[in-house]
């Protein structure tokens, strides 16, 4: 993802909350509903539920499209805490209350310049997490994906629990280091 | 101000969306009274979008998914629509603990346990438990160590134990290595949501034998 990337994403949900533009929401469909069944299946969803769950997904897109603030979340991320979300549901897992919503009001414009330093972070987290050693991105990527607990990642693995947290945690510090 | 905040194991689990619903309802309480943890949560969030967006390979969707997930969304009638609940204030109990109890402070079903000191037992998954303590000012919490993972947030008054204090907002994060007994402070009485995956150890004969009856 490049900066334009992220905006565009940014853009063509503005497009689809304001105007419910179907071509916008085509290309966001393109670009993430793979995406979104790909974590599904790492999750453990077979290949017919993680399709039927990743156009759950797409379908809350289109309803929330006016709730994304491009500058608290890139387009992703608010995907991903959907498609997370989705993934509770599918696998009967324990309810995730939310914490309480910030004051909203009567839909202030966000703010360009924060949304810009927002997605130019955002892409900079990516870049990070690309380059991470092979062993640590595979530790966050069980730890988001795999629906595993460190003891359950730990048991699959047969790594020791120390390991794993110290893998997780040299991770956490070189993505940390790319967004100062 | 708080000073006591969450750490990275328990945002990052709670941004995969792994831990048990009585910790999730406890992070997700912190975070209503914390901006510091509200914004180390949205990059714990960024780190999964960041996953979602590198994700390879990526696995294809059915030829006619794009048409049938446009038919649901005109079913539902294609407005985008803001389901957020309206917002209720209490000057106790944030968002996700009122929608546990029913609504705010007034409304909490406390039992007594002895000493003063009452409970409510919130409705969660086996995984953990989430209580509401009130402790009356002045007054301790009998002396007990940890067989699994415990979490204390402060929701009214203060307490203090071995290790510090805790006020409003604060997160104690206690696990097997510490044996505490918290002291609510004099003046306000104390209210906070404590949630455990594993059954209190209290040292006293008393208290053991009460734990059963107390559920902890």
């Amino acid at each position: 993802m490049t900066i334009t990337d992220g905006v565009k994403w940014a853009d063509l949900l503005a497009r689809v909350a304001h105007r419910q533009d179907t071509d916008a929401f085509a290309t966001l469909f393109e670009h993430f509903a793979p995406r979104v069944k790909a974590f599904l299946i790492k999750s453990g969803a077979d290949p017919a539920l993680a399709e039927e769950c990743a156009q759950d997904v797409m379908v809350t897109v289109w309803n929330k499209a006016a709730q994304f603030d491009p500058s608290r979340a890139s387009v992703a991320t608010w995907v991903f805490t959907i498609a997370r979300n989705r993934r509770i549901d599918m696998l009967r897992r324990d309810r995730r209350p939310e914490p309480e919503d910030l004051p909203w009001g009567p839909e202030p414009e966000p703010d360009q310049v924060d949304a810009l330093v927002l997605q130019q972070e955002s892409e900079r987290l990516i870049t990070a997490l690309a380059e991470l050693p092979e062993r640590q991105r595979v530790m966050i990527e069980r730890a988001y994906f795999g629906d595993l607990t460190h003891n359950e990642i730990a048991e699959e693995t047969g790594l020791p629990l120390g390991t794993i947290k110290s893998r997780i945690r040299l991770a956490l510090e070189r993505l940390r280091h790319s967004l100062s | 101000m708080i000073t006591h905040h969450l750490n990275d194991q328990l945002l990052m689990a709670y941004s995969a969306g792994t831990l048990p619903e009585a910790f999730n309802l406890v992070v997700a309480t912190h975070i209503s009274l914390c901006d510091e943890c509200r914004a180390r949560l949205a990059s714990f969030d960024a780190v999964g979008g960041a996953l979602i967006e590198d994700e390879r390979p990526t696995v294809e969707m059915g030829s006619d998914a794009l048409s049938t997930t446009m038919a649901r969304i005109k079913a539902g009638g294609m407005q985008a629509r803001d389901d957020r609940p309206p917002r209720t204030r209490d000057p106790v109990l944030p968002a996700p603990l009122r929608a546990y109890v029913g609504g705010g402070v007034d409304s909490i079903n406390w039992r007594p346990v002895g000493g003063g000191v009452k409970q409510a037992i919130l409705p969660t998954s086996e995984h953990a438990s989430a209580r509401l303590l009130f402790i009356p000012a002045g007054a301790a919490v009998p002396d007990h160590g940890h067989s699994g993972l415990e979490l204390t947030l402060v929701l009214q008054g203060a307490f203090a134990d071995s290790e510090d204090r805790f006020a409003r907002g604060d997160i104690e994060i206690a696990d097997e290595d510490l044996h505490h007994q918290p002291i609510a402070e004099p003046g306000l009485d104390c209210i906070c949501l404590a949630a455990t995956d594993a059954p209190l150890k209290f040292r006293g004969l008393l208290p053991r034998l009460a734990q059963p009856f107390l559920q902890i």
